[in-house]
């Protein structure tokens, strides 16, 4: 196999190993050995749970990625952050209020932000980061909510500070006050349970259970995906 | 006789020769000249160290964002416009610095890697203030339907619109911008010694007796020299001037409050506009018994 493909050497925490070049992190680390016990999740870009730092040679600049995400480079060093020992404060949501100052009095570090944007160059979701960190400092929870919808909460970004803020562990905060106090239920969530509750679907669903394999199969192909409806 | 040494970088290497003739030459003299186990870089390399490109950073970003607007047609220049005074000063500033330094340039960007958009360092940033002189007083009178008619404004500077020299909307030390404002608007200026003194500013965080010793005086003055109220561009001195009355109520028992509002809500007031735009229930103390007893509100 390995003729047909070209391979690539990496270095995973500071051991050689030569590697195909079209394997994700976690599987080049996994071809060299590796078993995986912590680090490693959904293997789909969702969880977060893989997150690795790595240079390149010839460079000095410390890059953040998800194993599962990204493709091996030649000359990579590697190493990955299972567990992030960053700080996480306790609060009540039912007393809390997304008040101005409540996102820098849960993490006060967040006024230490000099929006140097090192978080969101570390961010493997491409969300800018600085710019919900700058949002919770101005106490627009909406923005912050909003702006950090995308994140997995791996952590790269406070590995990455210089100025030891908490990013993601904040942006949890503000989408949960966003949530709860700002957004508000979901009317169609309600409505849509109150029919379920009410029988709407009984039929439908009786329907599909007794169905055989093959017509539920094409029935599921041909599904309508628009998720707005 | 044992005495601290603190060698320092330069002794151990290149003036070693230095340190050996005279930790020779001490002993002679009966000195023991001690190094302590750890030490590090004395510190002049940060302390003499010209770039301070960490500060420039935010407000070249918030030029950045300007520049956007202008290309992506939203805007029909490169000027951005701010009304409070800090923003006004900060951002002025760090677009002047950006301008007049190649290699601070040079080093902002390089903190900024791997970002598409590089700042040209065309962006014009202005107080609202200078806009409102740059279209004209005349076309400000225009838009007035209620006259400030015998309203006794004092104009507020404080330090952030005309200092540093080179980047004030006005002459430093006579100023008059805020004044054509108010003869624009239709009111009556009172000049005042204190128009341009400090109000305090953040030490109202952790001094706020000092910060209410310096807004007394900034008040007393506009008092003592006729003033119904004071007109501001920056919230920190509404704030040190206005709701920290209360504070200095408590130091100077004997002081009797005055409205502290900024320009613009002058300006709404003049402009006929509704309590939405004048906004005047945000203000400590509260204006409106003045302004309703002038006849300028219902």
């Amino acid at each position: 196999m390995e003729n047909n493909v070209e391979m690539v050497t990496i270095h995973v925490m500071g051991k050689k190993h030569g590697v195909p070049n079209d394997l994700t992190i976690m599987k080049a680390m996994e071809y060299a050995g590796h078993q995986f016990r912590r680090g490693s999740g959904c293997r789909g870009g969702y969880c977060g749970a893989c997150a690795t730092l790595y240079r390149v040679k010839g460079s000095y600049k410390l890059e953040g990625a998800l194993a599962c995400q990204k493709i091996v480079e030649e000359g990579m060093y590697i190493a990955q952050i299972p567990f992030n020992p960053a700080e996480k404060i306790t609060y009540d949501i039912e007393k809390v209020r997304p008040a101005v100052n409540t996102m820098v009095e849960h993490y006060p570090e967040l006024s230490r932000c000099l929006s140097c944007n090192t978080c969101t160059k570390a961010c493997p979701q491409d969300i800018m980061v600085m710019d919900y960190v700058q949002a919770s400092l101005r106490g627009d929870i909406t923005q912050a909510a909003k702006l950090s919808f995308d994140c997995l909460t791996c952590g790269l970004c406070a590995v990455r500070c210089p100025a030891e803020i908490v990013p993601y562990n904040a942006a949890t905060l503000a989408r949960r006050l966003y949530a709860k106090y700002i957004d508000g239920p979901s009317k169609h969530v309600i409505d849509r349970a109150a029919a379920v509750e009410a029988g709407e679907y009984d039929e439908g669903i009786k329907e599909l259970m007794e169905m055989d394999k093959e017509p539920l199969q094409k029935l599921y192909e041909n599904r309508d995906v628009n998720i707005h409806g | 006789m044992r005495i601290a040494y603190y060698p320092g970088c330069t002794l151990k290497t290149n003036a070693k020769n230095f340190e050996d003739s005279a930790i020779a030459s001490a002993k002679e003299l009966g000195i023991e000249m001690v190094e302590p186990d750890r030490w590090n870089c004395c510190g002049t390399v940060h302390a003499l160290v010209k770039d301070d490109v960490m500060h420039h950073l935010a407000p070249v970003r918030n030029l950045i964002r300007v520049e956007e607007l202008k290309e992506a047609d939203k805007v029909d220049s490169k000027q951005v416009v701010t009304l409070c005074a800090m923003c006004y000063n900060t951002l002025k500033r760090s677009n002047q610095t950006f301008n007049e330094d190649a290699d601070k340039k040079q080093k902002i960007h390089d903190v900024m890697y791997k970002e598409d958009i590089k700042y040209s360092g065309n962006v014009e940033v202005l107080h609202y203030l200078e806009v409102l002189r740059e279209i004209g007083w005349d076309k400000v009178k225009e838009a007035v339907k209620k006259p400030l008619d015998g309203l006794k404004i004092a104009p507020y500077y404080g330090c952030l619109l005309l200092r540093p020299r080179g980047i004030g909307i006005d002459n430093a030390d006579n100023p008059t911008i805020i004044e054509d404002l108010i003869e624009a608007l239709g009111g009556e200026v009172v000049d005042f010694a204190y128009k341009q003194k400090c109000c305090g500013a953040y030490h109202t965080v952790h001094m706020k007796e000092a910060v209410a010793d310096l807004s007394h005086n900034v008040l007393k003055y506009a008092q003592d020299a006729g003033a119904d109220l004071l007109i501001t561009a920056c919230p920190l001195c509404e704030y040190n001037l206005g709701p920290r009355q209360t504070q200095i109520k408590k130091q100077y028992p004997i002081f009797d409050s005055i409205p502290v509002v900024y320009f613009t809500q002058l300006m709404a007031l003049a402009f006929g506009l509704n309590d939405g735009a004048t906004a005047f229930e945000a203000n400590k103390p509260d204006p409106t018994p003045l302004l309703t007893e002038r006849g300028l509100m219902e």
